[in-house]
């Protein structure tokens, strides 16, 4: 396995100890309550359509991902070669579990799954993405989302 | 990821997030984390393992119960498999070795031709068995427009020009190693087998095949190229970090 505790340590240490932006105090939003919240999904995967455009060296950009589509032809187009593909080849879900989120609003877990879902680049640095993320919010109240988990990769 | 969860709540939007590396959640301190102890590329731990997939999701969304934060959370298990010993793994190919003459483009090309030929009926039956998804057509090449480009790229280096028209030649090569990469490792794959990670055929591609020589020389020389584009790629996208022994530069 590529897990953390596998790699060669100078690489780790790399990976781990990366200077990282001051994001300054931690905002705080309370939600609905769980079980009333419509949900949506935002990964760094680089996903997208396979119609869709591939993402580039330094995209601070994302792909739409709609409900609808057939998330098997998801394809992945990240920059990096450090993290394991092989998951993703297998099963989608390892990385988008669109469908686990749609189970967990058939449980009643959640309200409900929203109608559209992100994917931005993540070895573009988030601090390049700012301007992005902001109006991505305006974009998920105009749609109704009253929550996102964010998957990494 | 921490960083998109503080600018997203800024603007309202509750968040929550998995956290693969926990001492980045514990520094940026993004409002909700749940902290996996899985592998790079699996947030959810494992594929085809939907219950234990559903368990980290619903574990990750009720964080957005907590009553204040920032709250930073460790889901307890470890990913399915993740202790299962490796060895059983082998690719269904069998290659000749490796070419070692890097300067002959034409025996390279054709090197490049077989395997891709030899794999094409294991690439076929592993995306059947996926209901005919693939990750192949990044470039919008097909397998076998690639290898001339590739072998060229070893013995001209950044002379060689790029074979799609609107892409510099370093974006090309890129797109087209991840599809050929993909090619390989579907193919690998054909054989159902959950517990197969990168590494395993990591090895495999890296260290058996003509193309893993192939992009390791590639590696090699534009580790040094005065051309930004592979520059670039070089140090980072082009050979992954359990595999870079391989490399001149490692």
């Amino acid at each position: 396995m590529v897990h953390l505790r596998e790699m060669p340590d100078h690489l780790r240490e790399a990976l781990i100890n990366q200077e990282l932006p001051d994001y300054g105090d931690t905002p705080w939003v309370t939600p609905k309550p769980l079980n009333e919240c419509r949900v949506a999904l935002i990964s760094t995967a680089g996903l997208h359509r396979r119609e869709d455009p591939p993402f580039t060296p330094g995209s601070a950009d994302y792909r739409i991902i709609p409900d609808d589509y057939d998330m098997d032809q998801l394809v992945m187009s990240h920059l990096s070669t450090n993290f394991d593909r092989s998951g993703f080849y297998q099963d989608v879900n390892t990385s988008f579990p669109f469908d686990r989120l749609s189970e967990l609003a058939d449980e009643g877990v959640i309200g409900s799954v929203a109608s559209r879902h992100y994917s931005f680049m993540g070895a573009t640095p988030p601090t390049v993405m700012e301007p992005i993320a902001r109006d991505l919010a305006k974009v998920l109240k105009a749609d109704n989302v009253d929550a996102v988990a964010l998957v990494p990769v | 990821m921490s960083g998109l969860a503080h600018y997203l709540e800024d603007e309202g939007i509750p968040t929550t997030l998995i956290a693969l590396i926990r001492k980045h959640a514990e520094e940026i301190k993004p409002p909700r984390a749940l902290a996996v102890p899985f592998e790079l590329g699996r947030p959810l731990g494992a594929p085809n393992e939907p219950d234990f997939q559903r368990r980290v999701l619903r574990d990750c969304l009720e964080l957005l119960e907590a009553e204040s934060g920032p709250t930073l959370e460790d889901f307890p298990d470890d990913a399915p498999g993740a202790d299962v010993d490796q060895e059983g793994w082998a690719c269904p190919v069998n290659f000749a070795a490796p070419v070692q003459d890097m300067s002959d483009e034409e025996l390279l090309t054709q090197t490049l031709l077989q395997e891709v030929s030899l794999l094409k009926p294991w690439y076929e039956e592993s995306k059947q068995t996926r209901g005919g998804r693939t990750n192949y057509g990044i470039s919008g090449k097909a397998p076998e427009e690639i290898p001339a480009f590739f072998a060229s790229l070893v013995v001209n280096r950044e002379d060689t020009p790029s074979p799609i028209d609107d892409k510099p030649a370093p974006l090309a090569f890129k797109q087209m190693a991840d599809d050929m990469r993909y090619y390989y490792m579907e193919a690998a794959i054909a054989r159902p087998d959950g517990r197969v990670t990168d590494l395993d055929i990591g090895n495999w591609l890296w260290g058996e095949t003509t193309l893993g020589k192939v992009l390791v020389e590639i590696r090699d020389w534009a580790m040094e190229s005065e051309n930004e584009g592979f520059k670039a790629l070089a140090t980072t996208a082009m050979v992954p970090t359990h595999q870079r022994h391989r490399t001149k530069h490692g």
